[in-house]
């Protein structure tokens, strides 16, 4: 009965406090999004025509984790199989989060455009029965300054 | 040492190529920093602590990768890749690798 009670409290938890954190990262992402969209960033590993004097290497990272409702909704969602939206959008904040702060530092040091943009995408602490419970996304590429 | 992800470095050449080289690390969680990424995975939201702890360990990977790089006599890693795999429950292997290379600047080439 205590066990079902906490199960219960931290789902709930889980839910108010999980969603509250996702929403204001999302809108965090969207007003970073916007702030750097003048910086270009290309996953084709050929340089644009230019006089580039530097490409150093740039990267940003970042490890995410679910909350326990979601955990715990993906975890019966998963015995009947179909789309995990919440590991869903886990992913896509993780890598736009990653995404954003190689740009930033991109464009600290006043870069034009990032070209070769590679992700990668590892999970790093695996709970009871191998469920994935964070993962982090590496986004590195090399910065082109004029 | 001049590190890029492409083959090439802007405005230099490549003159000689020396090879791949290569630098890891293997990384295990801090208890203190489990525990509190144990408070997170109820709520949910970014890991600061891992973070910072896989930046760091990246960065060891590619100072290990730099270091051979120079005992080859390389002054820039050209094409570099980064992986990252869990080996054991609670910790990852960092890895970094690419092509030691040796460049002029293109106004001497």
């Amino acid at each position: 009965m205590i066990d079902i009670a906490i199960i219960a409290t931290l789902t709930l938890l889980g839910y108010l406090f999980g969603r509250a954190a996702e929403r204001r990262h999302f809108a965090s992402i969207l007003r970073r999004e916007e702030q750097l969209k003048e910086l270009l960033v290309f996953n084709e590993r050929h340089l644009p025509p230019g006089d580039w004097q530097q490409g150093p290497l740039v990267g940003g990272n970042v490890v995410i984790s679910l909350d326990y409702f979601k955990r715990v909704v993906s975890t019966l969602k998963s015995l009947f199989g179909g789309r995990l939206t919440a590991y869903e959008s886990l992913l896509e904040r993780a890598r736009r989060e990653a995404l954003l702060r190689m740009k930033a530092q991109a464009h600290t040091l006043g870069a034009q455009m990032v070209v070769n943009v590679r992700l990668e995408t590892a999970s790093i602490s695996k709970g009871k029965g191998d469920q994935i419970g964070s993962v982090e996304v590496y986004a590195y590429g090399t910065a082109l300054i004029r | 040492m001049q590190i890029s992800n492409i083959e090439l470095i802007p405005g230099h050449r490549i003159v000689r190529h020396l090879g791949m080289v290569q630098g890891n690390t293997v990384r295990a969680k801090h208890v203190g920093k489990d525990i509190l990424a144990g408070f997170k995975n109820i709520f949910g939201g970014e890991l600061k602590a891992y973070t910072e702890l896989l930046t760091e360990a990246r960065e060891e990977a590619v100072q290990r990768m730099i270091a051979q790089a120079q005992h080859l006599g390389a002054n820039a890693v050209v094409n570099v890749r980064f992986s990252t795999s869990s080996v054991t429950a609670g910790a990852a292997e960092l890895f970094a690798y690419g092509t030691a290379v040796e460049l002029v600047e293109e106004s001497q080439a």
